[in-house]
Parts: structure tokens; C-alpha cells; sequence
């Protein structure tokens, strides 16, 4: 009894029983979900495909966390500087050209540049929203709506096409390894922020910040620039993300790329059973969070669902996932417990 | 004490501003019609100097027609094509002058230069609307002014059809009639005319125009064969990336897909890069038979390199058609409401010879 009852309070255990529940949704739909097999020497099959487009999404969730755990907001930014990222790696590597077929400069170039281009526009959120005090939604709605425009600008309006086959090998697979490479990029940037915050004491500032500005100055924190830091780091995840999105589909595609996954990004880390007031967080839960929201795509796409009716879909889960780590309903679940309990007892009594 | 008064004086003050502002935009009828009778009476008077001025213009540069062309932006290829294609035909040596705005993305800066057009008393007005609704207020006032409009590209949403003399644009039901038309004739060809078919189909953004036509389009050509057969359709929401997506589920739901019908050409290369990644080949000389849209410049490319089979066009040059109209309306021609451009099928044979001739 007890047992269970330190698994349910497990900060995890409902994130995880949410990605679980919707895996099941498969084992009685579709049971060939979970079937993997090897062609052409990857792991071919919808496991791996989740696993694999989830990617864009995790990262973006892990920078989001963060924001939302400093500053009780959240940057809506992300998918902009996404495209403004790859436009811009795109626009480097092509030297201004439209479509290439040889890189016209060196490949580490484009990338350091789209992560550059990353960060600065996270210290730009960051600048507005610790220094200035704007509102963070406000003030990296921004760089939502110019954001694109940048990225247009960048392109000249067109899509940059780069045929260079390593162009592709960070969205797909490098020869010889038979998982994705966005997989290891993914493991590689949760793994380091995992290690960061829970090593040194970032973790925590980020958490007291959050919970309350003014005190945490007090006892000696700089909590605006722990605000400023998260928004640049986040701005660095959306760099990363870009890139991998504009590997996938090897060109710049400023009107499309990371189109709405600010959104997905928001939800993936309130799936994770965060608070989107900041204060105390789990970038596990978050990452997990994403790998439930595309799996679910995935799943309704398994499932034939009609296009026109997949955003219902979506949308009933959504309602149900986040419904049931309201805290309302595990007040309406200890209340019946509590209520049994007394049964039993007068039961005894009697 | 004082402060306080002042306090609750000024925003008693504010909130009566605030009601009264509302007050008045709660009967636009009425607003629009003042200011209308208003502007009209200044069009009147300005319409006097104009015609003087514009007689003398006349003279000088031999009866030119001015015409005034609202340009959504320049978002993609195919639009850089519409707007050249416009920029070509309107040119001083056809006896055109063209007026030409840059909209970048927003309704209200086309309201504004349609205002700007009426203003400046050009002799057409075309417009290339952003968005289909929130046009009939200016169109009023386009038509009071007396000047024929001709909508390109999306249609518009007014409560009066004969706000505007005509549209010009492309026919996606017909689109989708070619493209399963050419897929009949090349299935006959490898003497697959009566094998069983398996179809499926990446949709455009679910509701958009394209996507509603093409669907359709084929759809309705099924019928005619009854050994083909959809799979499934599913939206690849007209981007590679989803494309991509929708494709990977699709070969892994599906073992023997025969044909791929992506509604636009990046989701098209979107499947193309799926289907190879599955270890399966598609193309002229591959086992799935790739119908995608658009025929932009990429499309071409991917034929040449023998991934795609055939792009039904969209045409994005709309300057001649739209110049055959004002030259009928010149004459005093009734014109039809609707007008089409002409729109080709380009099969990967023909491309690498096409590639050079295309203008987008």
C-alpha cells in the first residue's frame, strides 16, 4: 500500500501515465505501433518515427521550462526564431543564392551563426522582459509577429534550397548508426541541462526566482539576471530546433518552419505537470510532455483519422491529459478516497 | 481629498469618451453613409480637376490606361511570378500605366491603396486580396468612383456580386480533373488500365481553396475508375516537413501504395524523401507514381533527377488574362464574371526541355 502510494506521489507519475495511456490507445488500435524492424540499416517503424519528430519539440520544451520556471511566463517567440535560425544558416551556406548543390561557405559557419542568431534574439526577450520588466508574453510577441518577417527578409521571400547531401544528415540519419541523428542531439541538450541544474545551484535559483522575485533578490540573488539567462538559453534551444527542422526538409521555408509549435512547446510543458505560474518545475516532465504530444499525432495518423476531424481528436485528449493533473480533480479523487476509507472504518467500527 | 475627486472625475470623463466611442460604432450604418455622401461630394469636385488633368495627360502620353494593382506581398515564388507577370504585361508600350503596391501581408495597406487608386482616378483597379472577407465598404466606394474592379487570385467575400467586374484566377477543380486524367492515360500506357490502384492522398491545409478544388477534382474522376482505389487522405497542411510526416505513417499502414497525389509540390518532395527512407523507390522508373501541384521551379528540378512524375500547374501569370479583360471592357464588351487562366500539365519527360522556358 504503501508502495503505491510513493509511486502516485511521484512528481512523474501522472506525465508518464498520460504517454502511457495514450500508447495503449495503439496496443488496442493499431498493434503494429510498436512493431520495429530494420531497413536500409535504421530502425524503421512508428516508435522510431515518434521518437524521432518529437525532437524539434523536446528542445524547444526544455528552453520553455526554464522560461516558464524563472519568470511565470512564456516566450512565444520560439517558432519565429526558429525560421530566423535556419533562414539565416540557410542564407550563409547558400551565399545569397537561391538553390545550391556545393556549400559557398563552410558548413560550421551557417550552423555557429543560426546559434548565434538564436541567442541574441533570446537576449533581446530576455533584455525586455528581466531589464524592462514588460510583460514576457508582450514582450516576445515581439519577435512572434517579426520574427518571420526577419526570416522572409533573410530568404528574399523564397525558399533556399541546399542540395548538399551532409546538409541532411542532421535531420536524418548518418550513415552506419541506425537511429536518427536528431535522437543523440536531443539526448545530448536534455542531458547537459539536466546535469547544469542539478549540479550547481542554477536549478534552485531558477526555481526561488520564480517563486518569488523580490525575495530571492533579497537573500542575494540576481534574479533578473537569472530571468535574462533563462530567455538566452532559451533562445539557444530554438536555434537548435531550427536547424534540425531546416536539415529535415534541407531548405529555409521562413513561412513554415516551426510554424505554431510555440504553442506546442506551452502545452508539452504543461503536460509535464508543470505550473505555468513558474516556481518549481521538472524539465523530465516537459520532455516527456512532448514525446506524449507527438506521439499522439502520431497515433491519430496510425489511427486514419480524417484530416478534417484530427483536431478534435487532439483536442478531447488535450482536455482529458491536462484535466486529470488539475488540482481540483486529485482534491475530487482524495475525497472519495478519503470518503471510502471512512466507509471502511464504520464498516469495522460496526 | 482633492486627488481623489480629480481621480474619479477623469475617468468618469474616460469612461463616457469610452461609451460614447462605443455608442458610435455600434451603428456603423450610419457613420460609413455620412462620410460616404462626403466623399463622394469631394470625388465630385476632385473628379472636375481630374478630368482636366487627366485630359491633358492623355494627350501627352496618348491615351494610356492607369491601372492600379494591390499586390498581397511577395510571400513565395509563385507570387514573385504573379507580380512580374503583371509588372510585364502593364508596361508603357502596351499603353498601359501601372500603378503597383506592395501590400507585405495586410488588408488594411490594400484598403489604403484602393483609396489611394479611387483617389488618384485610375481606369481599373486589380487587386490581389490577402484575405477573402472585409471588402465591401471600399469596393462601394471603388464602384461609386465608377471604376471597374477585377479581383486576381482569391476570390472575395461581399454581400453584392457586382461589386467587382470580374476574377481572374485558377480553376483547382479542373486541376484536379488533369491530374487524375494524366494518371489514367499513364496507367493505361504501362497497361496497368485495369489493375487495382491503391491511392493516397496528401491534402492541402484543410479548407483552402487548393485543396477543396484538387480533392474534389479527383475525386469526382474515381468514379470513372472504379479500380482505384484511396487508401486514405490525410492534410500534409501544404508543407514538406508534414509531408514528410503523413507520408512515413502512410507506408508504414500501407504495404503496396501505387500512387502518391500530394496536393502542392513541397509535399511532394516531403513523401519523395519518405518514400526513400522506407527503402522504396518512386518516380518515372521507381514503383510509386508521384501526382503533385504547382509546377513551381523545384518541381521541374525533381523530375529532372527522377523522383516526381508529373506537376499539374497552377499558373501564377495572370497580366494577359487580366489585360484581355480590360481590353473587352474598353470596347464596351460585357465581360464573364469568372475567368480562368490556362493551366498546363508538365510529365517528368518533359520537363528537363520545359525547365528553361518556365518563368517561376
Amino acid at each position: 500500500m504503501n508502495k503505491i502510494k510513493k509511486i502516485t506521489s511521484y512528481e512523474l507519475f501522472l506525465p508518464i501515465m498520460c504517454f502511457i495511456l495514450v500508447l495503449l490507445i495503439n496496443v488496442i488500435k493499431t498493434p503494429t505501433f510498436f512493431e520495429v524492424s530494420i531497413k536500409n540499416g535504421v530502425f524503421y517503424g512508428y516508435i522510431i518515427d515518434v521518437i524521432n519528430r518529437a525532437s524539434e519539440l523536446v528542445i524547444l520544451a526544455v528552453g520553455m521550462t526554464l522560461v516558464v520556471a524563472s519568470s511565470g511566463g512564456t516566450d512565444i517567440s520560439v517558432g519565429a526564431v526558429m525560421s530566423v535560425a535556419a533562414a539565416l544558416c540557410c542564407y550563409i551556406l547558400a551565399g545569397g543564392q537561391q538553390t545550391i548543390n556545393a556549400y559557398q561557405n563552410p558548413y560550421v559557419l551557417g550552423i555557429l551563426l543560426a546559434l548565434v542568431v538564436g541567442v541574441v534574439c533570446g537576449c533581446f526577450n530576455g533584455f525586455l522582459v528581466a531589464k524592462m520588466k514588460i510583460q514576457p508574453m508582450v514582450a516576445t510577441l515581439i519577435l512572434f509577429t517579426a520574427g518571420r518577417g526577419i526570416a522572409q527578409l533573410i530568404t528574399k521571400g523564397q525558399i533556399t534550397y541546399i542540395r548538399v547531401e551532409n546538409y541532411k544528415l542532421l535531420g536524418a540519419n548518418i550513415p552506419g548508426i541506425p537511429l536518427p541523428t536528431t535522437i543523440f542531439v536531443v539526448v545530448i541538450v536534455v542531458l547537459i541541462t539536466n546535469i547544469v541544474l542539478k549540479k550547481t545551484a542554477l536549478g534552485l535559483y531558477i526555481q526561488s526566482v520564480g517563486i518569488n522575485a523580490k525575495a530571492s533578490r533579497l537573500v542575494g540573488l540576481k534574479s533578473s539576471r537569472i530571468i535574462f539567462l533563462t530567455y538566452v538559453f532559451c533562445g539557444l534551444c530554438a536555434g537548435i530546433a531550427g536547424l534540425m527542422a531546416s536539415s529535415r526538409i534541407y531548405s529555409a521555408d521562413a513561412n513554415n518552419i516551426g510554424l505554431n509549435m510555440e504553442l506546442d512547446a506551452i502545452l508539452a510543458v504543461a503536460l509535464g505537470g508543470n505550473s505555468l505560474s513558474g516556481g518549481k518545475f521538472t524539465l523530465l516532465g516537459s520532455v516527456i510532455g512532448a514525446y506524449t504530444i507527438q506521439a499522439l499525432t502520431t497515433t491519430l495518423y496510425a489511427m486514419s483519422v480524417s484530416a478534417d476531424q484530427l483536431p478534435v481528436y487532439k483536442a478531447i485528449v488535450v482536455v482529458i491529459i491536462v484535466s486529470l493533473q488539475s488540482k481540483e480533480f486529485k482534491k475530487i479523487v482524495r475525497g472519495l478516497k478519503d470518503k471510502k476509507a471512512d466507509g471502511r472504518k464504520e464498516e469495522q467500527v460496526a | 481629498m482633492k486627488k481623489k475627486f480629480l481621480c474619479t472625475l477623469i475617468s468618469v470623463v474616460m469612461t463616457t469618451a469610452m461609451l460614447a466611442g462605443c455608442g458610435g460604432g455600434a451603428k456603423p450604418t450610419d457613420a460609413p453613409a455620412e462620410s460616404k455622401t462626403e466623399s463622394t461630394k469631394e470625388t465630385d469636385t476632385a473628379d472636375q480637376t481630374k478630368t482636366e488633368t487627366k485630359e491633358e495627360d492623355a494627350k501627352e502620353s496618348g491615351e494610356s490606361i492607369v491601372v492600379g494593382f494591390s499586390q498581397v506581398g511577395a510571400e513565395s515564388d509563385w507570387r514573385t511570378a504573379n507580380t512580374s507577370s503583371m509588372k510585364s504585361t502593364f508596361t508603357e508600350e502596351n499603353g498601359y500605366t501601372l500603378l503597383f503596391d506592395d501590400a507585405q501581408q495586410k488588408q488594411e495597406n490594400q484598403i489604403k491603396a484602393v483609396r489611394n487608386f479611387i483617389q488618384q482616378d485610375v481606369d481599373y483597379i486589380v487587386i490581389a486580396p490577402v484575405t477573402e472577407t472585409g471588402w465591401d465598404t471600399v469596393l462601394k466606394e471603388a464602384q461609386d468612383a465608377g471604376i471597374p474592379v477585377i479581383i486576381v487570385d482569391r476570390m472575395v467575400d461581399v454581400s453584392d456580386d457586382s461589386l467587382y467586374t470580374a476574377w481572374v484566377g485558377s480553376n483547382f477543380l479542373q486541376e484536379g480533373y488533369d491530374a487524375a486524367d494524366w494518371l489514367a492515360q499513364y496507367l493505361d500506357k504501362q497497361g496497368r488500365g485495369s489493375e487495382e490502384i491503391n491511392i493516397v492522398t496528401l491534402q492541402g491545409t484543410i479548407g483552402a481553396s487548393a485543396q477543396i478544388g484538387r480533392t474534389n477534382g479527383v475525386e469526382e474522376r474515381m468514379k470513372d475508375h472504379t479500380n482505384w482505389k484511396m487508401l486514405e487522405r490525410q492534410t500534409g497542411e501544404f508543407t514538406q516537413a508534414r509531408g514528410q510526416e503523413v507520408m512515413e505513417s502512410f507506408l508504414k499502414s500501407y504495404d503496396d501504395i501505387d500512387v502518391v497525389i500530394a496536393e502542392n509540390d513541397n509535399m511532394a518532395f516531403g513523401a519523395i524523401d519518405a518514400i526513400k527512407a522506407a527503402g522504396k523507390t518512386c518516380g518515372p522508373n521507381g514503383d510509386i507514381i508521384i501526382v503533385s501541384f504547382d509546377a513551381v521551379a523545384a518541381a521541374f528540378d525533381s523530375m529532372i533527377a527522377g523522383d516526381m512524375n508529373v506537376s499539374v500547374e497552377c499558373n501564377p501569370l495572370h497580366g494577359p488574362r487580366v489585360a484581355e479583360l480590360i481590353q473587352k471592357l474598353e470596347k464596351g464588351e460585357t465581360v464573364d464574371k469568372i475567368a480562368y487562366v490556362e493551366e498546363g500539365v508538365y510529365p517528368a519527360d518533359t520537363a528537363e526541355a520545359k525547365k528553361p522556358t518556365r518563368e517561376y
